[in-house]
This record gives structure tokens, C-alpha cells and sequence, in this order.
């Protein structure tokens, strides 16, 4: 059950909304726009995504959840996973070389660093994205994916995620001691996999206890 | 007989997988499998034994995690101990009649290096350190480095390795579908650097099955000297009744894996998903040995890719060099690294290939700037360095650190230079540039350059350096000071690339020395040493007049294929008619002059043009006064507001940052910065700097002259500054909890040696509160806010 296995995919263009969401931009000018493209152009060949998985199956015992590869008390991820007996963790990075592209940025130009910043928080949310739509189309039905450090997870269970992934060996991401990530645009996450029907998923951030976040939708 | 003179002349059979048939065996998922040299040592035992019955002559041991980082130092001890004896035991239990061989097994530590993660180079040479020099004193035949997928911890684990024993060291990295190493390496790039610190076989492990590594090991077969490994998977994992199973079978593999021994490879094995089966497939079949031939090969490398020198001409970029300089030699008083990134960036956006990286002054400490220069540089810019230094000691930590193999400047004829340069070469690897002059000065005639040239070669031999890792400067001389300087120096580069058959490079510039219009005369020159055979260049990407005669030489060679390089310089390079700018179209509800609007929008080139039409009639202060502070505070209070984002806040200052530098270069000398200085880092241990060089950027807008120290920045080197420079003001920026104490310490040590220094704090995990308490005298939000509390402390 535990098998670790690689997927390679195919990342959709930029949702520009979503990358100037990130910068922080609601209305952008014409300026901001041609900015945007320019970053994007930039980034674009330095791109690898990739991500790496494992099926476990998941249990409630005394005293909180069984997730195959570690256990946890969290009371969030318990009800994200209301209905689920499997669950898919996974690892997914765009890479390295978008935090080189842009820490060179950043040296000429913070407002390109900014972008560039923004753009990968995007592209790498857009993988995990599509990842759950090839999920998807496998005929899984998901809840939506909870990670490490959302509501009451500890970031801690990183140690166990890279544990069971070996996601240095497979898709080149470390965990630092800090718990942080590199390449800095990665992610880490568990997804339900829902065996009957249940009511439509709300979205992560209803999940989420951080109120004052600059980036709640 | 050892394992160096086996390889000689025969096929080296290396062993297969580990890990499948450890978990068939009962380990579970998380545990880790170097402790089963402990706890199943039988079931180890038989696992490698299996493998020499299969006709491998090489076993490696069961340690490809075994490290200080996973393990503590006794049971560290123990589980290597018990693993040589496990593969000895093997040995000497199989019925195997061919040679055997014990390689102690190395693999990555599963943290990536500084900068991009928080594994200190010099960490995690001790780390592999400890394990090597704990693998050889149970009496190991070899070292197995493999499946790296970093350049950089590649090179800290060989390093490691050539330094804690006297064994042959065998390098294999796993490369990705893209034929590059995850963090970016090519296969050229990664056989430089490891021939280079002379590992004695190199090659691919893991990730592929063998007919998809074939591409990879072909690149290493073309450029390695030194014999070639490969150990591949037995094609792709898939899950089939929650198994992983693989999808090439052992006769397809064996065949596949013969096919590259033909063409070449002289060490084969199996890595995941391989078992004895595929082993015994494998060996069954005799294959004759190709010769090792050495390559000719004269190259460098960055953790990317890897720059040829002998099919055209190579531009090396020779800005960052403080000779001459006034604001660069500020630049490294005030230990400024960006400014020396800028200039790095800004080169190779005019094409230089290879950059030099010179920092000596005498009142600095060379070889902690050169360090930090080279781990800076390499760190967002991909091309490679030429390490320029006259200090064997600086030149020696710049090379330890490097990414790569450096070009190295210089060495020459004098026999204490040899003597100083040369072990390190040695040690480190690297293509050394070699001046053509002894104890007895520069030789007047090219004969006399051309037989120092020869002695050089001879006492680089006795190093083992090979004469592709040399390359001759022959010394270009002021052609004023003798009118035949240049013509022997022309003479010079032409002999020793046909009677040595070595590469040359020039300091092209030199030549023009005392003369009006240097830049025609240095490109003329350029010209004819490119005629003489010159392979590289030390010049200035931004003279125009060099970049002509590079391009243009190129395209006369035959060397620029459909002239695109040559068309496409062409089309940008024809000087740029001063034209009007364009009109700012009236933007609804912005009120205030054209530049007003121009800096408000965030227009750059605008700006300057603006300014620069300005000047003609006005007083840069007037312009200054009113047109870039009102628009600047326009969006500034836009942005407190929240009416304007970051992004358009940005985006104004740099605007406002290039009409600046037009009025910089108006205003008279002296004329600079009204407020500051402005002492400014990220703590110790942080390498965030995007919100730091963001404040940075607004303090420079509004008149502070901002020494900017970078990120990862020691609480002693923020002090020093301060009270070198009696800096008023000091901002410190944290974006990790964990650095938190750092910005602390930094803060104490700020105020009992700097009292009259006011400290501002700001980064993501800062609050008031906090920042109280770590006894900041001020909190700032966002990068206006320090502005704004910069503004109200200054004395």
C-alpha cells in the first residue's frame, strides 16, 4: 500500500488572478499586467515540476488518527477527513530554479522579485491542482488537500511526510531544520479519498483557523 | 590486486538493488535499513553474497544513509562496522571466483546546501568525512559516492572522501528525465567537476532504466577520461496489487546495459528495482573492454553547464575587479555584495561566458570576501568563475566553495607561484591560466614566452595536470610603450597554439594603454589575436566596439550558424536615436507633471528621459524637491492607504530610483545622499531578502545612503559597520522564528558598542510586542513604515 511512485505533470498556463492575488495586486493597471507577462516569461523554462505520492489507508484510534505513515491528534485534518478510510500524501516542487531566477531578480529589482515570488506560489499551487484532477479522472473523489501546518497539524509532521515520500531522492526537495522547505516553492499535503458520497468540499481556507491572513479568500 | 589495476584492463561488474529486497524481507516503510546491519546482519550477509555469486565484482556495503545526520556517533560506528563485516563475510562465504571488491556506500544526506537550504558546505564535508574515515578503517577497497542529485553536495562528499583516505573513489549521480541533475547540473558539467578532483570513475545511478540513461552516459563517455559507471534501474516503477514492480526484466536489461558496455562503459551494475537475476543476466555474457582515452577537453563549469574553450572564442567579463573603480572599491569597504551581483548579472546580459571575480584591496580580508563573492555570484547567476586572486589562500577558499570547476587566474613561471598554485589545481581541479613570465620578468620575444610556456607545462605534468588545463595568457603589453609589443604578443599566441598545441587568453585592454580611443585600438587587436588562434578573451562585455569584433569574427569564422547570434546583436546594437519620449497620456484622475505621472505609473525608461529633459532648464534639487518626492509621497500615502499595492508601490520607486540616478550623475560631486548612513541586514541564519532589499529601494527614494550588508548577516559584521561608519540608523530584517535570536543578539551587541544607533526591526514573524521585548527601539510593518520611522529618528 505504501508504494512511493512519480508523476510528471503537465502544468496549465499562469491564472494570472491567482499570481497577482499573491503579489498582493486586486486591480492591476496596464503596467502591472505587462509586469506580470514579462515574469511569467522569464519563469517559464526554469519549471520542473514534479511530485512524488503514497496510498495509506487511514484509521481513527484512541486519541486521534492513524494516517498509515504517522499519527496524529489534530482535530482539523480529523473532520477534513470525515468519510475517508484512504488518503493520498504527497510531495510536489516547481523546482529550484524559480528561487534562483528569483533572488536575481530581487537584486536588480524587488518589484520583478515580488512577481516572480508570486508567480511561483501559483504555479506550484496550479501543480497540486493538477494533480488532484488526474486523481480526479481516475475516478478518486477528494477532499480538498490539507497540509502540514493548516489549522491545528503540526508542522512537525513534516519530519514523518519526507519519512515516507523520500522526497530528496525522488522530486530533489529537502526539509531544512526549521521544518522549511527547498526549493522554496513545494508542497507538502494529504488528500481524502472520499468512499461515498458526501456534501460538497469547502474550500481550504474555510479550514483554516488564520483569520486575519492577507491571502483568505 | 587492487581494484585500480583490475579495472585496467577488464569490465568492472558492480552489484544491483538493496531496498526492494530488504522490504521483501520484512523492513517496514520508515525504517531505516542501515540499522538491519545490526538487527539482521544474516539477512544483509546474504543479500550481498547472492551478488558475488552472481559475478559482481563489487559489492557495496549497506550505508547509503549512514550518517551523522541520521544517526548518532556510537550507533554510527556500530552500524558501519557491522556493514563492512556483513559484505566481508559475503565475500569470503561465496563461491564467486572472480576478484572481489567491498566498496563502502555513500549516499546523498537528504538536506540541500546553503544557500538554497541550510546544510553548511564545510557540514556536510565533515558529515561524509566521519563516515569515510570510519568505512576505511574496517578495511574497504573503495568509496561508492552515488545516486547525488546536488552538484554541490557531490563535490563535499568527494571532497570528503579524497581528503579522510587514500582509496579509489567512485562519483555516480542520478540524473532526471531531462538529462540534468535535479538542482541543474549536465552531464559535462558534472564530469569537469569530478575529473577535475580527480575521482577515478564517474557516472550514472538510479532514477532510469538503462535504455533512457543512454543519453546521459553517451555524454559521459564522449568527455570522461576516466573510466564510466552505470548502475540503472530496471526501467520504471509502477504499483501493480500495491507492489512496486519495474518494467524492464532481466535479460532485456542485461542486453541493454551490454549495449553501453560496447560503446564504452567500463562498470556496470543495477540500482532499484535489480537483483542478483538481473546481476547473473548480466555477467553471463563476456564483453570486451573499450579503451580509457583521454579526452582533450579544455573547460570550465558552473553548477549548471559547462563552457568549452577551443571552438570559439570564450568572453570572459572583467567588471568585477575593483582596479580603478572608485564606487566598487566603496562597494567592498562596505562589504556591499549586491552591488558586486549587479555587476555580475549586468555582464553576462551583454554576454560574457565566464566571469572574473577579482576583490583585493589591501585593507579588506580577501579571502572571506572571495568566499562570500563566489557562494554569492553562484548563487543566482549560472555562469562560470574565474577565481582571480594572487592570495593562495583566498584562492584556495574560493575554490573549495565553487560550484564547479573554476577557471583559475593565475599561475606563472616563477617557481614559487608554481609552487603555491598548482597543489591546488591539484586538489581542487580547475583550467589555470598561466602568465608567460618568470623571475627574470616578461621575456621581450616570443621564443623566450614560448619556453617558459614549456617549463610550465613540465612542472604542471608533475602534478598530474593535464596540458588541456592549462591556458598561456602571453601578456599583452602597451603597444605605446613599444611598437612591437602587440606583434609579439600575436606571435606568441600563434606558437603556442600550434607548437604547443595549447589554449591562449589575453587581457585584451593593456594593449591600448596610453592611447586616445582605447576601445578601437583593443578591438582591432582582439581581431588579429583571434586570427593567431586566441581561445579567450579577459575584456569588457560593455565595450561596444569588443562585442562588434566577437560577434562579427564569429560570423567570418563560420562559427555562428545561420548568423542568427550575429543578426540578433546586430539589430539592437546600432546606438539608439535620442528620441523624444513618448507623450504620457492624461491618466484619468492623476494630476501633476509628465514625470510626475511617469513615476506614479512605475514607467522606468520614462523617468529617466524625463529627468533627463528637465535638467536641461531646472536645478536637480528643484527637480527632486518637486516633482520626484510629491509623486513618491503621492503613492506612498496611496499605499498606506491601501488604495495602492506593494507591487505599484515598487514599481514607483524604481522609477522614481532611475530618475535619481539621472540626477546623480547631473549634481556635483558630494552632492549624493542627505540622510544616513543606514546600516541594513537579514539576521543570522536567514536567508530571506526580498522584504529587506525592498526597504532598501524606498530608503535609497527618499535620501538615505543605505550600506546594504545582505542576508545571513553575523551580529559582529552589523556592529563593525555601524561604528565604522557611526551610522545613525540600523534595520534588521527576520522572516523565520528561528533567527528571531539571532536579530536579538544582534540587537544587544548594536547597543553597548553602538549606543547612539537606532534600531529598526521588521520580517513576517515580527510583532510590536515582540520587538519590544527583544529591545528594538522601533517596529516597522512594512517598508514605508521604516521610512517613516527612519525619518522621524534621525538625529
Amino acid at each position: 500500500m505504501s508504494a512511493v511512485l512519480c508523476w510528471q505533470g503537465e502544468l496549465p498556463p499562469v491564472n494570472e488572478r491567482e499570481a497577482l492575488r499573491y503579489a498582493g495586486v486586486k486591480e492591476p493597471s496596464d503596467e502591472m499586467t505587462a509586469l506580470l507577462h514579462e515574469c511569467v516569461a522569464l519563469g517559464e523554462k526554469l519549471l520542473a515540476p514534479r511530485v512524488c505520492y503514497a496510498f495509506y489507508p487511514v484509521k481513527r484510534v484512541e486519541g486521534g488518527l492513524d494516517l498509515g505513515f504517522a499519527q496524529t491528534q489534530s482535530n482539523a485534518l480529523r473532520r477534513n477527513l470525515s468519510g475517508c478510510d484512504q488518503i493520498v500524501l504527497f510531495a510536489a516542487t516547481i523546482g529550484l530554479g524559480m528561487d534562483r531566477l528569483t533572488a536575481r531578480h530581487a537584486q536588480l529589482s524587488p518589484v520583478r522579485g515580488v512577481m516572480l515570488q508570486a508567480i511561483g506560489a501559483e504555479r506550484v499551487e496550479s501543480l497540486c491542482d493538477a494533480f488532484e484532477n488526474q486523481l480526479i479522472r481516475q475516478g478518486y473523489e477528494l477532499r480538498p488537500r490539507f497540509s502540514p501546518g493548516y489549522g491545528d497539524l503540526p508542522l512537525a509532521l513534516q519530519r514523518d511526510v519526507f519519512a515516507a515520500l523520500d522526497c530528496p531522492g525522488r522530486i530533489g526537495v529537502s526539509l531544512n531544520e526549521s521544518l522549511l522547505m527547498s526549493p522554496s516553492k513545494s508542497v507538502t499535503a494529504i488528500i481524502g479519498l472520499l468512499n461515498r458520497q458526501q456534501p460538497p468540499c469547502a474550500h481550504r481556507c474555510a479550514a483554516c483557523t488564520r483569520n486575519e491572513c492577507l491571502y483568505r479568500r | 590486486m587492487n581494484i585500480t589495476e583490475y579495472m585496467k584492463d577488464h569490465i568492472v561488474y558492480l552489484d544491483g538493488g538493496m531496498g526492494t529486497l530488504l522490504h521483501s524481507a520484512g523492513l517496514e516503510p520508515g525504517e531505516p535499513p542501515e540499522r538491519w546491519n545490526l538487527t539482521h546482519p544474516e539477512v544483509i550477509t546474504s543479500i550481498h553474497r547472492a551478488y558475488f555469486d552472481a559475478g559482481s565484482h563489487v559489492v557495496a556495503t549497506n550505508t547509503f544513509g549512514a550518517n551523522s545526520l541520521h544517526f548518532g556517533e556510537q550507533e554510527l560506528e556500530r552500524i558501519i562496522r557491522a556493514a563492512v563485516a556483513n559484505a566481508k563475510a559475503a565475500r569470503d562465504g561465496s563461491a564467486g571466483t572472480q576478484p572481489k571488491f567491498i566498496a563502502l556506500d555513500i549516499g546523498p544526506t537528504g538536506r540541500m546546501l546553503k544557500p538554497y537550504g541550510d546544510l553548511d558546505f564545510e557540514n556536510a564535508v565533515s558529515v561524509f568525512a566521519k563516515t569515510v574515515q570510519t568505512g576505511a578503517a574496517c578495511g574497504v577497497d573503495l568509496i561508492l559516492i552515488e545516486t547525488m542529485n546536488d552538484s554541490y553536495e557531490t563535490k563535499a562528499a568527494l571532497l570528503a572522501a579524497k581528503e579522510s583516505c587514500d582509496l579509489p573513489v567512485f562519483v555516480s549521480n542520478a540524473y532526471g528525465a531531462d538529462g540534468k541533475l535535479m538542482t541543474g547540473a549536465t552531464p559535462a558539467a558534472m564530469v569537469a567537476l569530478l575529473e577535475g578532483m580527480r575521482a577515478d570513475a564517474i557516472g550514472v545511478n538510479c532514477s532510469l532504466g538503462p535504455q533512457a540513461l543512454a543519453p546521459v552516459v553517451r555524454e559521459y563517455l564522449k568527455y570522461a577520461s576516466v573510466p564510466v559507471l552505470l548502475k540503472p534501474n530496471a526501467g520504471m516503477p509502477r504499483v501493480q496489487d500495491g507492489q512496486t514492480v519495474y518494467d524492464v526484466m532481466p535479460d532485456a536489461f542485461a542486453q541493454e546495459v551490454q549495449a553501453l558496455l560496447r560503446e564504452g562503459v567500463r562498470l556496470a551494475g543495477g540500482c532499484c528495482g535489480t537483483t542478483p537475476q538481473y546481476i547473473r543476466a548480466l555477467t553471463q555474457t563476456a564483453v570486451q573492454p573499450v579503451p580509457v582515452r583521454e579526452k582533450a577537453y579544455s573547460c570550465v563549469s558552473s553548477y549548471s553547464h559547462a563552457v568549452f574553450f577551443g571552438k570559439e572564442p570564450v568572453l570572459i567579463g572583467e567588471r568585477i575587479n575593483p582596479t580603478g573603480k572608485k564606487p566598487f572599491k566603496e562597494a567592498l569597504r562596505a562589504h556591499d555584495i549586491g552591488y558586486l551581483l549587479r555587476e555580475g548579472i549586468a555582464q553576462q546580459d551583454q554576454g560574457a561566458q565566464v566571469l572574473d571575480v577579482n576583490v583585493g584591496l589591501p585593507e579588506i580580508d580577501e579571502t572571506e570576501m572571495l568566499t562570500t563573492a563566489v557562494c554569492e555570484l553562484q548563487a543566482i547567476i549560472d555562469l562560470p568563475l574565474q577565481i582571480d586572486t594572487s592570495n593562495a589562500c583566498a584562492m584556495e577558499a574560493a575554490l573549495r566553495r565553487y560550484n564547479g570547476k573554476a577557471m583559475i587566474n593565475s599561475v606563472n613561471g616563477k617557481q614559487s607561484s608554481m609552487d603555491a598554485v598548482f597543489p591546488l589545481v591539484q586538489k581542487y581541479g580547475g583550467l589555470v591560466v598561466a602568465l608567460t613570465l618568470d623571475e627574470n620578468g616578461i621575456p621581450e620575444t616570443a621564443q623566450g614566452r614560448v619556453e617558459i610556456a614549456r617549463r610550465i607545462l613540465a612542472e604542471a605534468a608533475t602534478y598530474g595536470i593535464a596540458p588541456k588545463n592549462l591556458i598561456f595568457d602571453p601578456l599583452a603589453m602597451a603597444v605605446s610603450a613599444g611598437p612591437g609589443a602587440a606583434k609579439v604578443t600575436l606571435e606568441s599566441v600563434e606558437r603556442i597554439h600550434n607548437e604547443l598545441g595549447c589554449r591562449t587568453s589575453l587581457g585584451v585592454s593593456n594593449v591600448s594603454f596610453g592611447l586616445p580611443q582605447r576601445d578601437l585600438i583593443n578591438s582591432t587587436f582582439f581581431a588579429m589575436a583571434l586570427q593567431c588562434g586566441l581561445d579567450a578573451a579577459i575584456m569588457n562585455p560593455y565595450s561596444a566596439e569588443m562585442m562588434k569584433t566577437f560577434y562579427a569574427c564569429r560570423a567570418l569564422n563560420g562559427l555562428d550558424e545561420g548568423f542568427a547570434s550575429y543578426i540578433a546583436f546586430a539589430q539592437q546594437a546600432p546606438e539608439a536615436q535620442p528620441t523624444a519620449p513618448a507623450a504620457v497620456p492624461a491618466v484619468q484622475a492623476q494630476e501633476g507633471s509628465a514625470l510626475q505621472q511617469a513615476i506614479v505609473r512605475g514607467l522606468r525608461e520614462q523617468a529617466a528621459l524625463l529627468t533627463d529633459e528637465l535638467l536641461s532648464g531646472t536645478q536637480p534639487l528643484c527637480i527632486v524637491q518637486q516633482e520626484i518626492i510629491p509623486a513618491l509621497n503621492r503613492v506612498g500615502v496611496g499605499f498606506e492607504n491601501k488604495t495602492v499595492y506593494l507591487p505599484q508601490l515598487l514599481m514607483s520607486a524604481e522609477a522614481a530610483k532611475a530618475a535619481f540616478e539621472r540626477i546623480k550623475t547631473a549634481m556635483p560631486a558630494g552632492g549624493g545622499a542627505a540622510h544616513g548612513p543606514f546600516v541594513l541586514a537579514t539576521v543570522q541564519g536567514d536567508i530571506h531578502d526580498i522584504g529587506k532589499n525592498i526597504v532598501r529601494l524606498l530608503l535609497e527614494n527618499y535620501g538615505f545612503q543605505v550600506v546594504d550588508l545582505g542576508r545571513d548577516v553575523a551580529p559582529e559584521t552589523v556592529t563593525e559597520t555601524v561604528v565604522r561608519l557611526h551610522a545613525p540608523l540600523a534595520g534588521l530584517s527576520a522572516l523565520m522564528t528561528t533567527t528571531v535570536p539571532a536579530m536579538e543578539k544582534t540587537i544587544r551587541l548594536l547597543h553597548s558598542r553602538a549606543p547612539w544607533c537606532r534600531v529598526i526591526v521588521g520580517g513576517a514573524v515580527l510583532t510590536q510586542e515582540y520587538a519590544h521585548q527583544i529591545g528594538a527601539d522601533a517596529y516597522a510593518r512594512d517598508a514605508m513604515e521604516v521610512v517613516r520611522a527612519a525619518e522621524a529618528m534621525e538625529p
